[in-house]
């Protein structure tokens, strides 16, 4: 059975249809790419997924690790085990990185009957997962992406990811505004935390991220739709004709 | 909004509950005799009679102030009771004589008057509506020569302090509420810490309103002489009614040379119900004289209660090289107003001044900072920094932000920092992805914003304060 099965997933946001018809099942195991031009809606895929309250979901259904997905809260869905990793990483001033995982992190273990872990046995864990990420510890006492460049915020989430160690990782445009040396770092981060029994959708819009981190299935949205989905090769190809030949395909398709 | 959150914003205020305890409470209204009243039940000295006669005549004279930016039905001064008593307090012997519904009143707000089970470290006035229940610690502070008691305690046993230290900081004409206080004023906290005396342990008054229609009106005195040093804690609460209540209170600070003062207020007065229904009307007056070379007040405070809020904790600084400080969080949800700041007066030499102001709008709650900034001519390299935030949640509240500043001296340098930010969807959004819960995330985002007032308080009283302000603000995010 798949980790993730989307059928037919239709979301619109303030009454515009964004999603229309997104179906994709990802196995354990796998990492799939979702590519597609901008405003084809894979950020929206990745929100909705996510469960961010913007957007109304009209029709289909979600079934994570087979269970209704679309029926949990945000945090459930987190808890289970679903990670987003933010396109736009939010700060929360004066929450230290530290405070902020311990919290996420204890949450999610208490939500699985685990008990809390405290302050010192953290710190060591935090320790092997900040070299990960290529961080610095004095990150751990900055407030949660406050004043932290692109590239920072883009490897704490990966960090985060790397702490939390879920069963499903969404990265949405992680790449977007990385230089090829945090790309690599994220790349890494994503790669080591592979593991056969959990996945990765990584929606990105260029191919380069893909350089580092090989998708089993690439998959492309346009106009809301799946137009194509394909192997690695699939990327390599949209790199060299770019997304213009499915946008026609797609129109074409959706005409009456 | 989701029926999680519904739930919680309906959560009763814990408090709430009436304690059912005889009282010998005179009958509303106020005249000269019952200031007279007053006086004689206490049993005082002619001087502070005649004090706070002329503290009645002059409120007489005075008109409510209206300046601040909140909005009330007028006050009937003469439907206001003005002095309820337990009963069985009459005796005001030791602790072990406290009528036991009081003690068990005091339990259930988490204040233990038991000396063997009290917090360690912290030493407790139980102020019930007019007077005080009881006092604990006295013997152990007794052998540092430190003084802590009821303010009528004081007038008996230390009257030559009490009458050379009231009102030499809140003068009895000061304005309408603090006027009406010292003519009326029943009981409150005295604390006198002697020359070169470091008290080691947190002296703290717990108020308590409980009688209906009865105003509260305790004064509160804190003296630390040269070199000593007390560190002050306040908390409140009052059962949930219908009607409006009226709490018009005086705190008066002194610092000697090298003395410093540090006054927390955790305020918890009931707010109101939802639909700004009751509640108390918090009109208080607190300042603070640094008075000595090298003395320092500091005030923190948490003001989470009460339907209005009008006070501004101040300090003069008559000292050289006096510090005075301002740590404030002011929480407002539902229809409750807060107009409240700070003023610092610089008098003396190389004086400094720091005022750190967070303000937490919710539901349709409208929170103000007003704040003076005053350099006297002679104030040579005065200094102030001011930094006021101000976080919005929600799109039906108001934050509103009054500084003013007044340099005669041009030795002084003032820097004023402001920002108003607002707790978004994204940032909610943001922590449930982590799998943490609306109301956890609220309350991690809402304690980082208010960190830098947080960190001043005693540890027993931040984490009180942090989870106080998680139970305030609960469900104000849909």
């Amino acid at each position: 059975m798949a980790l993730l099965e989307i059928h037919d997933l239709h979301a619109s946001v303030d009454g515009t249809e964004i999603l229309r018809g997104v179906s994709l099942a990802v196995n354990q195991g796998e990492i799939h790419a979702v590519m597609g031009p901008n405003g084809s809606g894979k950020s929206t895929l990745a929100q909705v997924l996510a469960g961010h309250p913007a957007y109304d979901v009209t029709e289909g259904t979600v079934q994570y690790d087979g269970e209704d997905l679309l029926a949990m809260d945000p945090e459930e869905r987190a808890q289970k085990g679903l990670f987003l990793a933010f396109q736009y990483p939010v700060e929360i001033p004066g929450v230290t990185n530290a405070y902020f995982l311990r919290a996420a992190y204890n949450e999610i273990r208490k939500a699985r009957g685990l008990d809390e872990i405290d302050p010192m046995e953290f710190h060591d864990l935090m320790e092997r997962r900040l070299a990960l990420v290529d961080m610095e510890p004095a990150m751990l006492s900055r407030s949660v992406n406050a004043g932290f460049s692109g590239g920072e915020k883009k490897r704490n989430e990966i960090l985060q990811m790397a702490v939390l160690e879920p069963r499903l990782a969404i990265l949405d445009e992680t790449d977007s505004g990385l230089d090829i040396d945090a790309l690599r770092v994220v790349a890494h981060g994503v790669n080591s935390l592979k593991r056969p029994d959990n996945a990765t959708i990584v929606v990105t819009h260029y191919q380069r991220l893909l350089n580092y981190i090989i998708p089993d299935a690439v998959h492309v949205l346009v106009q809301g739709r799946i137009a194509r989905s394909g192997g690695k090769d699939l990327a390599l190809e949209l790199e060299a004709r770019g997304y213009d030949w499915l946008t026609a395909d797609a129109s074409a398709y959706s005409a009456p | 909004m989701s029926a999680s959150i519904e739930t919680l914003v309906n959560r009763e205020y814990p408090y709430g509950f009436v304690t059912d305890i005889e009282s010998d409470t005179i009958p509303r209204g106020l005249d000269e005799d019952v200031v007279r009243l007053i006086s004689a039940k206490k049993g005082e000295p002619d001087f502070l009679l005649d004090w706070r006669l002329k503290a009645y005549r002059r409120w007489l004279t005075m008109t409510e102030p209206h300046w601040a930016n909140v909005k009330y039905p007028p006050i009937d001064y003469q439907n206001v009771i003005y002095y309820s008593a337990p009963k069985s307090v009459n005796s005001l012997g030791s602790l072990a004589e406290v009528d036991p519904e009081l003690l068990r009143t005091y339990e259930r707000l988490g204040i233990s008057l038991n000396e063997q089970k009290r917090i360690s470290g912290v030493a407790v006035d139980a102020i019930f509506d007019s007077v005080s229940v009881g006092t604990t610690m006295k013997a152990e502070l007794g052998k540092l020569g430190i003084i802590f008691c009821s303010f009528g305690e004081a007038v008996r046993e230390h009257p030559e302090l009490v009458e050379k230290y009231l009102g030499t900081v809140v003068p009895h004409s000061d304005n309408f509420f603090a006027a009406l206080n010292a003519a009326v004023f029943s009981d409150g906290s005295f604390c006198y810490v002697p020359k070169g005396v470091t008290c080691p342990m947190e002296l703290s008054t717990y108020f308590r309103i409980n009688s209906e229609s009865t105003g509260q009106f305790e004064r509160t005195l804190i003296i630390a002489d040269e070199g000593a040093y007390v560190s002050y804690l306040e908390g409140c609460t009052a059962p949930r009614r219908d009607t409006n209540q009226l709490h018009a209170a005086v705190v008066e600070l002194v610092a000697l040379d090298n003395a410093t003062v540090k006054y927390s207020t955790v305020q918890n007065w009931y707010a109101g119900d939802s639909e700004g229904k009751g509640g108390i009307f918090n009109f208080v007056t607190k300042r603070g004289k640094a008075a000595g070379v090298n003395s320092k007040i500091s005030w923190t405070q948490v003001e989470t209660g009460s339907a209005i809020t009008w006070k501004y904790p101040s300090v003069i600084l008559q000292g050289d090289n006096s510090t005075g400080e301002f740590y404030s969080v002011a929480v407002v949800n539902n229809h409750q107003q807060a107009d409240t700041g700070t003023k610092m007066i610089h008098i003396g030499k190389n004086t400094k001044s720091t005022i750190i102001s967070k303000g937490i709008s919710a539901g349709q709650g409208n929170n103000s900072y007003r704040g003076r900034v005053k350099v006297l001519p002679k104030a040579e390299h005065a200094r102030n920094y001011t930094q006021c935030d101000s976080m919005l949640i929600g799109n039906r509240c108001g934050a509103h932000t009054f500084p003013y500043i007044e340099v005669q001296n041009d030795t002084a340098t003032l820097e004023h920092e402001a920002s108003t930010s607002k707790i978004g969807e994204d940032q909610i959004f943001y922590c449930k992805q982590r799998g943490l819960n609306a109301e956890h995330a609220i309350s991690l985002i809402v304690s980082g914003f208010c960190k830098e007032v947080f960190q001043n308080l005693p540890m027993e009283f931040a984490l009180e304060a942090q989870q106080l302000l998680g139970i305030t603000l609960e469900g104000s995010v849909g």
